[in-house]
């Protein structure tokens, strides 16, 4: 085996899985070797591609934080043959796993300014990883506010997380889904409507966010009207990859490859990117 | 050029010095196969075609269409049977091996490979292995074809970039100028005869073909063209009507360097391997919300041309991802001519830059 071969998988022990949705479960996993996951570091917004030898290898942010590396978190949405196989996999199953990949959230130059996270669906899944961040380094930041949509209360992932980020004195969590739902506590509408109810101010503010194609395109058009720039605007893009390192040439916008100069990006980047998103 | 040293091969023994190169290496060489012309394992006796470019470049020597990046086995955990492991291993053979016959522009293919495979951020290990083990006998062209436009794009039928040593077809053999270290050591055979004045009738030779070519247009201005054309969708469906999104070209191609990853095997072992690909295919870029950033053969096109002509040489000090050897125009089956596309973006956006300076 050689040294720095980017294509070779770590090895990895599945520690627990949660079914967050009829759709979406959740993996935590280790890597084998003890010393690797010691020295294992990323950023919040990098990803990593799993494997299951003999079908294939998929790309999935880590949702876990760098601040608790007990385990690496993904979450993953059933769309076809590897996420369907993860599906299968259970507690003790192993996993391939190269990570970490891409870029990362400007967490830094975000410091001291108040945070607003949109998320809907599995689009939630990395804002998670930013959001634990930020509770873990809380005094960096200003207000922290979240809203998470889904289709119905049985789409909502992050059930676990959900209790905390609810009762938390510290940041604002607003919940929502698309049509009203028996025994349903929280908001009931399209997220774009509801950020326009929230009304977060722009002043001193970053919002990021993470979707469906349509629901970004109806938030960005809300965030507008509250004021904010793009400059002021992150989201993920989640192009089809497969090397994950910037050889194998699936990934581009023009010049830009998601997989290396990705998956995180202002509205500002992406408004110089040619229009092939 | 930097010129170190020159030798004469003669005709009669071209045969005998490539199996004396055989000792060592994995010699491929341009041979026919029915109507083709493949780079194949040479043997004694066989026959080097010569006299027209090989149909398929030299890549595979270096990047094989299929190419093996790691092996899998299950094991059963022996002190746990319920528990299965997974044991991983992956080597990168590096074959001796020596490219010959191929055109400048095949050979200088590679040199787009290089920029992006062993780029300061990230090598390849698979492919440098290769490379590094490969040397290149280029044969200098002196019979382009009227696809061919190597010298629009910065190189020319005696373009030795990339090569270890270049041949120049004079009388009765070849002169053989040594035009890397490695090359140099080749230049040691008993086969090879001083050059004496061969060397002057090679320059003549070269010199007779550098002044054939026609006349070059002016494509400095391919990248703020294409930009300018990125949006106009008119323009993209008309030069892309005729695709039918085979891919021919990209297979054809010396630079196209983009590839899958497939897994294969049963559920206790496999490989994984990684492919040829194609982004004039509409899976390339299909998305599991069933988004397709480039949905139609327009759009893939507008990739293709776009990443040889402009976001490429954006990525690499102005450096064109593609070498003019028109393989894609003539192994196109209804005839899509990349060099009318990259002509036809620059007048068109030089159209539209009048009209918005008269408007
Ligand atoms: C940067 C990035 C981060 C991502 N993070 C997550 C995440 O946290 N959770 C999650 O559930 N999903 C995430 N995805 C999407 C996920 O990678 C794809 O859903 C997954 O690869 C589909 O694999 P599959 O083998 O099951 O599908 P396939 O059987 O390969 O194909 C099913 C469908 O998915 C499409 N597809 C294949 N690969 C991708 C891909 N990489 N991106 C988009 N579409 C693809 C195919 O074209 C096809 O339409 C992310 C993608 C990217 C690029
Ligand atoms: S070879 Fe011609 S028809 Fe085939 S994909 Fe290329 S341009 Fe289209
Ligand atoms: S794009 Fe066409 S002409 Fe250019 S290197 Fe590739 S096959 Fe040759
Ligand atoms: S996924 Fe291979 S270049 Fe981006």
């Amino acid at each position: 085996m050689i040294e720095l071969n980017p294509y070779l998988p770590e090895m990895a022990t599945i520690l627990e899985t949660v079914q967050e949705t009829p759709t979406i479960k959740t993996f935590r996993v280790r890597l084998d070797d003890p010393g690797r996951m010691q020295a294992f570091s990323f950023q919040p917004g990098q990803v990593g591609q799993l494997s299951v030898f003999g079908v294939g290898e998929s790309t999935f942010v880590i949702n876990s934080s760098p601040t608790r590396m007990d385990h690496l978190q993904f979450s993953v949405m059933r769309a076809g043959e590897v996420t369907t196989r993860l599906h299968g996999l259970a507690a003790g199953d192993k996993v391939g796993v190269r990570a970490p990949l891409g870029n990362h959230f400007p967490y830094e130059s975000m410091r001291g300014k108040d945070i607003v996270f949109i998320g809907g669906g599995i689009g939630m899944a990395p804002l998670r990883t930013l959001l634990l961040f930020m509770l873990d380094n809380r005094a960096d930041y200003g207000r922290i506010s979240l809203l998470y949509g889904a289709r119905s209360p049985e789409d909502m992932a992050f059930k676990t997380d959900l209790p905390e980020w609810s009762s938390r004195g510290d940041m604002t969590t607003v919940l929502t889904i698309d049509r009203e739902a028996e025994g349903w506590e929280h908001r009931v509408g399209l997220i774009p409507n509801v950020l326009l109810e929230m009304a977060p101010s722009a002043d001193n503010a970053v919002a990021v966010t993470c979707g469906p194609p349509i629901m970004i395109k109806f938030t960005l058009q809300a965030l507008k009207k509250l004021g904010f720039a793009d400059e002021q605007i992150y989201t993920t893009l989640e192009k089809r990859m497969k090397c994950g390192v910037g050889l194998c040439g699936r990934c581009n916008i023009g010049t830009k490859y998601v997989c290396v100069d990705g998956p995180v990006f202002s509205y500002a980047e992406l408004r110089e990117l040619p229009n092939e998103l | 050029m930097v010129m170190s040293a020159a030798a004469y091969l003669p005709a009669p023994k071209l045969g005998e010095w490539l199996k004396e190169l055989s000792v060592r290496h994995l010699v491929l060489a341009p041979q026919a196969r029915g109507d083709a012309v493949v780079f194949a394992p040479y043997a004694e006796g066989g026959e080097i075609v010569l006299d027209r470019d090989a149909t398929m470049p030299p890549k595979q020597a270096v990047f094989p269409a299929t190419e093996e990046l790691l092996r899998f086995r299950r094991v059963k955990d022996p002190e746990d049977p319920g528990r299965v492991d997974v044991e991983l291993s992956a080597s990168q053979p590096a074959p001796k091996t020596v490219v010959f016959g191929a055109r400048p522009c095949g050979t200088r293919g590679f040199l787009a490979y290089d920029r992006v495979y062993r780029s300061p951020k990230t090598t390849d290990p698979y492919y440098a292995a290769r490379r590094d083990a490969t040397l290149f006998v280029t044969v200098a062209c002196t019979a382009p074809g009227n696809s061919c436009f190597c010298h629009w794009v910065g190189s020319g039928p005696d373009d030795a970039s990339g090569s270890d040593l270049l041949l120049t077809p004079v009388t009765g053999g070849f002169v053989v100028l040594a035009v890397s270290g490695r090359g140099d050591e080749l230049l040691g055979s008993p086969l090879l005869e001083p050059a004496g004045d061969r060397t002057a009738e090679a320059e003549k030779v070269l010199a007779a073909v550098r002044a054939a070519l026609p006349p070059a247009p002016d494509i400095s201005g391919a990248r703020d063209g294409l930009t300018a054309v990125f949006d106009d969708m008119g323009f993209w469906d008309e030069v892309s009507a005729k695709c039918v999104s085979c891919g021919a070209c990209t297979y054809l191609c010396p630079t196209c360097y983009c590839f899958n990853i497939t897994d294969e095997g049963d559920g206790l072992a496999g490989r994984r391997l990684r492919t040829w690909d194609n982004c004039m295919s509409f899976q390339f870029t299909l998305e599991a919300s069933g988004h397709n950033p480039r949905p139609t053969k327009a759009h893939r096109l507008r990739n293709r041309v776009g990443h040889k002509f402009s976001y490429y040489p954006a990525l690499h000090e102005g450096a064109v991802a593609c070498c003019g050897c028109g393989r894609c125009v003539r192994g196109c089956p209804v005839s899509v001519d990349i060099r009318e596309i990259v002509l036809a973006a620059i007048v068109r956006a030089a159209r539209a830059r009048e009209e918005t300076a008269h408007d």
